[in-house]
């Protein structure tokens, strides 16, 4: 019986207890409804919750629990040499072994004795693989009798699990509805107990956000401190060549320098802030200082329309429609403008984190108490001169914040470079060559074959740690600032 | 004194006036800047979506020519038993659809060149065509019946245009005989372009005219579907609990900093968190968009969460009193007042973390799920593709057939976004409350 049949049973047994508990609340009252502490329904409630919940609970601990238990079971068949061999071969190993045990449930009787057999030395192996290649198992050569005997040991171990988990749930579950049957009485304050218990789950919601934060954090740390047991710190964070090769489990052959890949991500960012920022920033302007509600209604949202576009969009846009045009532009002006150039990427990306700027500009230039234009306005000044003299120094800190905040998306953005920018790692000033990103390297890395002892794969997770820890810094400082800019001003 | 005197008699000098035009110049020009940056957004956006549409929609239209193609019982069913499944899936159909179009064109079948030439007007995809067309109906074995097999890709650019027939010959991929034939074949009425159902229908291909979103927009329902059912109930209910119970202070300080910096973590970061906990710890298989999913929930949580907060926040604190003075509990006031009240808030912000986790593709890559899939997935946790992949996927391919698909599945998925956002704002008109 699969999980999510049990789920489903569970499910329908707690509404079946919903509607038995509302049933045997009125009759303990004498229909009396009066005389009970909370209404029916949250006597309803409560034997649903205690039918269902520990139940589920269990079924959820029980499957995550399932893998890495019945994984143990099997490892103890294995001699020791396997099990002191490398991480790699004792996933290598076991991949196999799990291959036997899924193809032995669909043994004959007969079947599966002549693997019983070939477990303890009375066939040779090598009959054991020709009957599982009858069932779809093929393998590279006669299995060994420890690999047998692991394997066995798995399929009988979650044949044992997948028997008594529908037992065990349902029989909590029973548990659970008849205990809550006899504790229903006028007295029991239902609502209360129902109500802390929603309380709570409204709580774990809420700290899923959390716990997704600790995970990032937890897994791209984990995999990047197992990446610098291959390659020196020193060498990550200054070695100016990028040259990762090709991944051979457990060599550190080739060089993996940050800074050629940390200058293409933060050199295409700038171009895009050069774009960004200014139009930004007067698009801003002018909706809040000069334009009347019918072009502020038309204008705002179009803005926004340029944040709601997949970053794909813009990445095929910027290869096959910008990166030509830019290139043919350049012939003509006889430049040589590569079609995958900084350029490219560079100011399509910055068309993407227009609204980023534009919109929190626009927010907080409005945020400027009018007392301020009203006094520029008082002693002679035009309006574009009250605005430079006076409103842009006073939203300064806040239009900071949000130039970060794009900076901080500009330089986590991954599609349009992946698709724009270049695959090279180049250490170069000119605007017009391709360069390569950060994010261009991660997807790079963990496209294709995964080895996850090779520190070829394993330097994705140290570039998204330190992908993650740039974003993070901009992101945190950007939302200090503007919080205390708000501040100022209320 | 006097310098002052005489400063002020100056306003109306001419220096003055001068002075004041140029300071009026600046005003205006500074307007200016405001209007061009505005104008240059449109711009871009306008050239966007135009280039996108210009490229794309040949995509939905698709050349097929009309054969009377003979299902001949040898070639398919030579054993003439109607159970030989093997055999009537491995019959050489190619050679049928070929067979059919040397008689259509009158090309020598003894002439090799010509024949070879003949060849490269159908699509590679023919023997799937009429493969399934005998599977399904087995019947028509021994017959012959008008079928439109789909063109090449380049007989397709031809038709399309996109192949220049004023190109000298030794540089056009389709050759002057080619020509010759695929006019013949479209005088006759037997090639023409019709509407692309392939284009919706289709699994992965390497030719790009049986190249298809199916599996892709399969995907991405599934994908969608997991969104809604895990980051909907979850991302209300911590809103509820930050806005209603939380005790402000540290704890309450902390998950909110926590959502801001959430959702501002660049998306591939989530892809490596996805392929860490989801793949490698847990063991949820490769490519499944069970896991694309649970990624992308993830992804729009902080969303969802944010935008219910503020809808939350909206409700005014009368109706709050109102209903703890009658002596309801604080769950009897969420339940039935605040949640209902700040529900077509809710719904907004629902949408628009969908359109947000539909169009992401970055975390897909990091799990896997560029993958090749022919094979329609029937549940979430078989391989799949998504549609802002496959999209990826197709711009990574150098024939330039794939160039038009690309730009058709760009409008595909615009168009899923235009219309959730439509639905956004309509319900945002159609239910806000002003209080």
């Amino acid at each position: 019986m699969s999980s999510l049949t049990i789920l489903a049973i569970l499910a329908v047994a707690g509404i079946v207890a919903f509607f038995i508990g509302r049933m045997r609340s009125i009759q303990v009252c004498g229909g009396r409804q009066r005389n009970l502490h909370s209404r029916p329904s949250y006597y309803g409630y409560y034997l649903a919750i205690l039918t269902a919940l520990p139940a589920v609970i269990l079924l959820a601990v029980w499957s995550v629990a399932e893998r890495p238990v019945t994984k143990y079971v099997a490892m103890q068949e294995l001699p020791p040499t396997v099990l002191q061999g490398t991480d790699a071969e004792k996933a290598l190993t076991m991949s196999v072994v799990d291959s036997i045990a899924q193809g032995l449930p669909k043994l004959g009787p007969e079947e599966y004795e002549v693997l019983r057999k070939a477990r303890f030395g009375f066939v040779t192996s090598s009959d054991a693989r020709d009957v599982l290649a009858k069932h779809g198992v093929v393998l590279g050569s006669d299995p060994d009798r420890s690999l047998l005997a692991a394997a066995d040991e798995l399929a009988s171990a979650r044949a044992t699990s997948r028997l008594w988990l529908p037992i065990a749930c349902f029989g909590l579950a029973a548990l659970g509805f008849f205990w809550g049957y006899t504790r229903i009485r006028p007295e029991l304050r239902s609502r209360n107990i129902v109500e802390r218990v929603m309380r709570s789950g409204l709580f774990l919601a809420s700290t899923v956000a959390v716990l997704t934060t600790v995970g990032i954090v937890l897994s791209v740390l984990f995999e990047t401190i197992h990446f610098f047991q291959f390659v020196s710190p020193m060498d990550y964070f200054f070695g100016t060549v990028w040259d990762p090769r090709f991944a051979t489990v457990g060599k550190a052959e080739g060089q993996f320098g940050l800074l050629p890949l940390l200058w293409g991500t933060l050199f295409i960012s700038a171009v895009a802030l050069l774009v960004a920022v200014p139009v930004g920033l007067f698009a801003a302007i002018y909706m809040s200082e000069y334009a009347g509600s019918k072009v502020r209604a038309f204008a705002k949202p179009v803005l926004e329309i340029l944040a709601g576009i997949p970053t794909i969009v813009y990445g095929f846009f910027a290869l096959s429609v910008f990166g030509p045009l830019l290139r043919d532009i350049g012939g003509n002006i006889g430049l040589d403008i590569s079609a995958s150039s900084v350029l490219t990427a560079g100011i399509v990306m910055g068309v993407m984190i227009i609204p980023f700027v534009s919109s929190l500009s626009d927010d907080i230039i409005n945020a400027v108490p009018q007392s301020l234009r009203e006094g520029s306005y008082g002693l002679g000044a035009t309006q574009s001169e009250t605005i430079k003299k006076v409103v842009l120094p006073a939203a300064l800190p806040g239009i900071v914040g949000a130039v970060l905040l794009a900076a901080s998306r500009a330089i986590g953005e991954t599609m349009i470079v992946v698709l724009a920018a270049g695959i090279a790692a180049n250490l170069t000033l000119n605007p017009l060559e391709p360069v390569t990103t950060i994010t261009v390297k991660i997807v790079s890395q963990l496209t294709g074959d995964l080895e996850f002892n090779s520190p070829q794969t394993l330097v994705a997770f140290a570039l998204g740690l330190t992908l993650f820890v740039i974003t993070l810094g901009l992101n945190v400082y950007a939302l200090y600032i503007v919080r205390k800019y708000r501040e100022q001003y209320e | 004194m006097t310098d002052q005197t005489a400063s002020l008699a100056s306003f109306t000098s001419e220096a003055a006036t001068k002075k004041l035009r140029k300071r009026h110049r600046a005003e205006r020009r500074f307007q200016m800047y405001g209007i061009a940056a505005i104008l240059f957004a449109l711009a871009f956006l306008v050239f966007l979506f135009a280039s996108i549409f210009s490229q794309g929609w040949t995509a939905f239209l698709q050349t097929s020519i009309k054969l009377p193609v003979d299902f001949s019982q040898e070639v398919i069913n030579p054993s003439g038993n109607p159970d030989a499944e093997d055999e009537i899936f491995q019959a050489n159909y190619v050679k049928l659809a070929r067979e059919a179009l040397y008689k259509q064109l009158g090309v020598d079948p003894n002439d090799r060149k010509a024949r070879r030439a003949a060849n490269e007007l159908l699509s590679r995809g023919v023997d799937v065509q009429l493969r399934d067309m005998v599977l399904r109906d087995p019947s028509i074995i021994g017959t012959t019946e008008d079928v439109w097999l789909l063109a090449s890709d380049n007989a397709d650019a031809l038709m399309k245009g996109s192949i220049d027939r004023e190109t000298p010959s030794e540089r056009r991929q389709v050759s002057d005989e080619q020509i010759a034939w695929i006019d013949q074949l479209v005088d006759a009425g037997n090639m023409k372009k019709r509407f692309n159902t392939g284009l919706f229908v289709n699994g992965a291909s390497s030719n790009p005219e049986t190249a298809g979103l199916g599996v892709a927009l399969i995907g991405s329902f599934f994908m969608m579907l997991t969104v809604v059912l895990l980051a909907v109930p979850l991302g209300v209910c911590a809103a509820l609990y930050l806005e209603e119970y939380a005790p402000k202070g540290k704890i309450a300080d902390t998950i909110e900093v926590n959502i801001n910096n959430l959702a501002a973590v660049p998306s591939i970061v989530f892809g490596l968190l996805g392929l860490a906990v989801f793949i490698n710890f847990f063991g949820l298989p490769r490519s499944a968009s069970l896991v694309g999913g649970l990624v992308l929930t993830l992804m729009t949580l902080p969303t969802i969460i944010i935008t219910t907060r503020a809808a939350i926040r909206a409700v005014p604190p009368s109706i709050r009193e109102a209903a703890l003075g009658v002596g309801a509990s604080k769950m009897q006031l969420i339940g039935h007042h605040v949640l209902p009240l700040s529900l077509p808030g809710i719904l907004t912000g629902t949408i628009i973390g969908l359109v947000q986790a539909l169009g992401e593709t970055a975390p897909l890559l990091m799990i896997g799920m560029v993958a090749f899939v022919v094979d329609y997935p029937t549940t979430p946790l078989e391989p799949a593709t998504g549609l802002p992949v496959q999209i990826y996927m197709w711009a990574s391919s150098a024939e330039r057939g794939f160039v038009e698909r690309t730009a058709g599945a760009t409008m595909v998925l615009l168009a899923f976004l235009i219309v959730m956002n439509s639905l956004a704002v309509y319900l945002r008109n159609r239910f806000e409350r002003k209080w």
